[in-house]
C-alpha cells in the first residue's frame, strides 16, 4: 500500500470535528463585563467605599478558589471567570458600610463550601453568591442591614445611614415612602437612577438593564425567566400589594425597588442552577416572582427575591424532569 | 422571495464551502490501483465473484448481492485481481475488499444503454438499480433499491432529492445541479416512476443559487417537479429534517420518511440511477470534495471507486505542513482517518483536511454548566446535556428514558457547547452500551 502520507502524525477523534466559538470563559467574563456598569453606578453613589468592597470579595473568591484547587492538586479554574462573577455579584448583594471580614467570609461560603465541595462549577446546587449573602445575612444580621445614604459623594463609616424603599415600605407604608421621596415621579426617578439605600449593585436599574441588554443580545440569557419573575412580581403586587384592597398596589416600586432586577436578570438566571429547558424556565421564574412578593408582603424581611431564587434553586432539577421538550416526530396524528 | 422552508432548532456553522463551490468537477487520473470494500453500504455484505489472478474490465460484477438488502460492488478499471484480503475502510472498520491493479486501458464491460428508459416498469427500473449497486450516496449509503420498496401498506406521495448539501465544506452535491441539471431531473423522475408517484421536489440550501438556478431550469416544463430553496441551517439535509421543511411532515418517533409517504435520495443518487437505467452504467465513479485549509489545491473530482485517498490527494497537491486532521465526508458528521490509504467508496462525499489553525480539541472540556445551548439547536429535541452527562457518569440505562436512541448523531450539541464536551462521544459510549 502506498505510503506518501506517512509524514504527517493524524489526530483521530470523535465528530464533530469543527467546534463554535463559544466558550465558558467567554459567557463568564461577558456578563463579569456586563455588571460594570451597576458597578460604577455603585461607586458614583456610595464612594470609593464600594470599590473597596466588591473588589475585596472578587480577590478573596478567586484567591479561595485557586489556593483550594491548587493545595488539592487540581488544576485552578480561576481563569474562566467564574469565581470573579462570584465574588463581583457577592459584592454588590452587600451593603456599603460592612467590615473587611464580611466580603472574605461571604466568598468562602460562596466558592468553598456552595460550589467546590459539590464539585466545582456546573455541580452546585445553589447559586454560590447568594448562599455566601444568606449565610451572611443570617449569620450577621445587624451589619448586612446597615444601609448608608446614597451621597455621590466619598462616604466614610460615619456617613448618615437610612432604610432601604422596601424596608421603609414594610416599617411604614406607602405613605412614609412618599414623605421620603416626594411625589411618585420622584420616587420613581430615584429608583431608577440608583439615588436610593441599598446593597451595592442593586440601586440602579437603568445600569443593571444597559447590562441586561448586552447579555440578552448575546443571547447569554433569554426573556424567560427574568420576564417570568418581573411579570409575577408585578402581579402580585398589583394584586395583592395596596392599602385599599386587592388591585390597587403599585407594581412599578415592587419592581424597581429591591435586589428584583439584579436577581432576575444575573442570578435567577445563572445557567448551572436554573432549569436548562426554556419552558421550565418560565415556572422557574414564576416561583421565583412568587415567593419573592410572598416574603415582602408578608415575611418578616423586607426583601425576598435572594431567598426566593434559592428557594427555586433546588427546584430547578425537578422543574426540568417534569417540563421534557416537545421531541420532533412526538405527534399522535397529523395531516398527510 | 417569500420565507424559505425550514425545520425548528438547527445551528450556523462556517460553511467554508468558497473553497471549491466555483471549481468544476475534474476528472481524476486512472487510479494504478483500486481497494474494492465488499460491503460500502447498510446490510449484508457483497460475496467476491472473482479470484487472485483474474482479470477484469471496468463495470463487472466483482461481488455479488447475497440479500434484499445488499449491494453488489463492480470494478471500476479493467485489470488484474491481486488480493482478497481484509483492508482498512473510511468508516474505521477492517472489511474484506478485493484489491485490483490497473493494466492501463480502461476497457470496459458492454454497458446495455436503454434511450426507451422512460417506459420501463417499477419492477425493471429497481432490479437495475439494483444490479447497477446504487446505494444512497449522501453519506448512510442504504441501499437504493430497497428505499424504493416499500411495504404495501405504505403509501409514497412525495419523491424529495436531497440538494440541501448542509455539510460545511463539501460541494459535490452543488457542483452536480450545476454541471448536469438535467440528469439530475432525469434521475428523479426515474425514481418517481418506480415509485409511481407524481410528486417531486428538490431542496436546495440559499447559499447555492447557482444550483437553484441550474435546477430551475432544467424543470421548466415539469409541472409536478418544484424547486424548493432551503434556508441555510445545519442539519437541513438530515432526511427528517428535510421533510419537514418541505412538505411540513414530521417522521414519528421511531418511524422512517415511508411512515409519512415521503422517500428521500440524495442528488448523486438521482444522478447515478439515471446513468444506470439510461445507460447501464454501474455505481463506479462519484463526485469527491477534496477540501478544508491543510490541503494545497482543493478540488471537486469525479473519482473511481476504490481508489485510495492519498491518490486523490496526492492530485489536489498533497498535504500542506501542519494538516492535522483528515475526514471522511463533512467536518460535522464525516470519520476521522488515521491513514490515507483507504479507499474512496460509494458513500465518500468528501476528503476534508484541516490545518492545524481549524482543529478544536476536546481534550480538555470541563463539566456542563448546564447552559441550555444544546437543547436549544438539537433538530431532535432532545436533552443532549442530560444524555452525556448520565453517559458521562455510567448510567446509560437512564440515558436511554432520555431518548438517546432518536439521536442521530449530527454534533450540533457539540458544535455550541461552550464547555467543549465530547457530546457525540457521550451518546456513541451510551448508545453501545445498551440495547435500543
Amino acid at each position: 500500500m502506498a505510503t506518501e502520507a506517512k509524514a504527517h502524525e493524524l489526530i483521530v477523534s470523535v465528530s464533530p470535528h469543527v467546534r463554535g466559538k463559544e466558550t465558558v470563559g467567554r459567557i463568564m467574563w461577558t456578563v463579569n463585563l456586563s455588571l460594570l456598569p451597576a458597578f460604577i453606578m455603585s461607586v458614583y453613589y456610595f464612594g470609593p467605599l464600594a470599590a473597596y468592597v466588591t473588589g475585596l470579595c472578587i480577590l478573596s473568591a478567586v484567591l479561595t478558589e485557586h489556593i483550594y484547587q491548587v493545595s488539592l492538586n487540581k488544576k485552578t479554574t480561576i481563569g474562566d471567570g467564574s469565581a470573579f462573577l462570584t465574588g463581583l455579584l457577592l459584592g454588590l448583594n452587600l451593603p456599603a458600610s460592612v467590615p473587611f471580614y464580611i466580603p472574605i467570609v461571604g466568598s468562602f461560603i460562596a466558592i468553598v463550601i456552595t460550589k467546590l465541595l459539590f464539585g466545582g462549577l456546573g455541580y452546585n446546587i445553589f447559586n454560590p453568591a447568594l448562599i455566601g449573602r444568606a449565610f451572611l445575612l443570617i449569620s450577621f444580621p445587624r451589619l448586612m442591614t446597615i444601609w448608608l445614604k446614597p451621597t455621590a459623594q466619598f462616604v466614610s463609616l460615619d456617613a448618615k445611614t437610612t432604610a432601604t424603599p422596601l424596608g421603609i415600605l414594610k416599617e411604614g407604608g406607602l405613605d412614609q415612602l412618599m414623605q421620603v421621596f416626594g411625589d411618585k415621579a420622584d420616587l420613581y426617578m430615584s429608583l431608577l437612577v440608583g439615588n436610593r439605600a441599598g446593597s451595592l449593585g442593586e440601586t440602579s436599574v437603568i445600569a443593571l438593564l444597559i447590562g441586561a441588554a448586552l447579555l440578552l443580545y448575546r443571547g447569554y440569557i433569554t426573556w424567560h425567566i427574568p420576564f417570568s419573575f418581573l411579570a409575577t412580581v408585578g402581579v402580585m403586587a398589583w394584586a395583592l400589594g395596596g392599602d385599599s384592597g386587592f388591585f390597587t398596589g403599585d407594581p412599578l416600586i415592587h419592581l424597581l425597588s429591591g435586589g428584583l432586577i439584579l436577581g432576575a436578570f444575573f442570578m435567577a438566571t445563572d445557567y448551572v442552577t436554573c432549569p436548562s429547558i426554556r419552558k421550565g424556565q418560565i415556572v422557574f421564574g414564576i416561583g421565583c416572582g412568587l415567593i419573592t412578593m410572598l416574603i415582602r408582603l408578608k415575611g418578616g424581611f423586607p426583601e425576598g427575591v435572594m431567598f426566593a431564587i434559592l428557594l427555586m434553586n433546588c427546584f430547578a432539577p425537578l422543574i426540568d424532569r417534569g417540563v421534557k421538550s416537545k421531541m420532533f416526530g412526538a405527534i399522535k396524528e397529523q395531516k398527510k | 422571495m417569500g420565507k424559505t422552508a425550514t425545520f425548528e432548532r438547527g445551528i450556523h456553522p462556517r460553511y467554508h464551502k468558497d473553497l471549491t463551490a466555483g471549481k468544476s468537477i475534474a476528472k481524476a487520473k486512472l487510479p494504478q490501483r483500486i481497494v474494492v470494500p465488499v460491503s460500502q453500504h447498510i446490510g449484508a455484505p457483497a460475496k467476491p465473484e472473482v479470484g487472485i489472478g483474474d482479470e477484469v474490465k471496468r463495470g463487472q460484477v466483482i461481488g455479488s448481492a447475497t440479500g434484499f438488502v445488499c449491494s453488489p460492488v463492480h470494478s471500476s478499471i479493467s485489470g488484474k485481481v491481486t488480493a482478497i484480503a481484509d483492508f482498512p475502510t473510511a468508516a474505521g472498520k477492517m472489511v474484506q475488499s478485493i484489491v485490483i491493479e490497473s493494466d492501463g486501458k480502461d476497457e470496459a464491460v458492454d454497458f446495455k444503454e436503454n434511450p426507451d428508459y422512460m417506459n420501463l416498469g417499477a419492477d425493471d427500473i429497481k432490479a437495475i438499480i439494483k444490479d447497477a449497486g446504487i446505494v444512497g450516496m449522501g453519506g448512510a449509503a442504504f441501499p437504493t433499491n430497497v428505499k424504493l420498496s416499500p411495504p404495501k401498506e405504505k403509501t409514497i406521495d412525495t419523491v424529495i432529492i436531497n440538494g440541501a448539501e448542509c455539510e460545511p465544506y463539501l460541494t459535490a452535491d452543488h457542483r452536480l445541479m450545476v454541471e448536469r441539471p438535467k440528469e439530475v431531473v432525469e434521475g428523479l423522475k426515474i425514481i418517481m416512476k418506480s415509485l409511481g408517484v407524481n410528486e417531486g421536489h428538490i431542496g436546495i440550501e440559499e447559499n447555492k443559487p447557482d444550483a437553484i438556478e441550474a435546477m430551475k431550469s432544467a424543470v421548466a416544463g415539469e409541472s409536478n417537479i418544484e424547486v424548493r430553496p432551503l434556508e441555510i441551517k445545519y442539519p437541513q439535509g438530515a432526511e427528517k429534517m428535510l421533510i419537514k421543511a418541505i412538505k411540513g411532515r414530521e417522521v414519528p418517533i421511531k418511524g422512517l420518511p415511508m411512515d409519512v409517504g415521503v422517500v428521500v435520495q440524495n442528488v448523486g443518487t438521482a444522478l447515478a440511477v439515471y446513468e444506470a437505467v439510461r445507460y447501464g452504467k454501474p455505481l463506479i465513479e462519484r463526485v469527491v470534495t477534496i477540501t478544508g485549509t491543510g490541503i494545497k489545491e482543493p478540488a471537486n473530482m469525479m473519482v473511481r471507486i476504490g481508489t485510495l485517498m492519498s491518490d486523490v490527494v496526492e492530485q489536489c497537491g498533497g498535504l500542506v505542513e501542519g494538516a492535522v486532521k483528515v475526514i471522511s465526508g463533512g467536518p460535522m458528521m464525516g470519520f476521522a482517518q488515521w491513514t490515507l490509504d483507504v479507499p474512496v467508496v460509494k458513500g465518500t462525499s468528501g476528503i476534508l483536511v484541516l490545518a492545524e489553525d481549524e482543529y478544536v480539541s476536546s481534550d480538555d472540556y470541563s463539566a456542563c454548566i448546564r447552559c441550555g445551548s444544546c437543547i436549544d439547536v438539537c433538530p431532535m429535541g432532545l436533552n443532549p446535556s442530560m444524555l452525556s452527562i448520565l453517559s458521562e457518569k455510567g448510567f446509560f440505562e437512564e440515558a436511554k428514558e432520555y431518548n438517546l436512541f432518536d439521536c442521530f448523531e449530527c454534533g450540533s450539541c457539540a458544535y455550541v457547547c461552550p464547555a467543549k464536551r465530547p457530546m457525540v462521544q457521550f451518546i456513541r459510549l451510551a448508545k453501545s452500551q445498551v440495547k435500543p
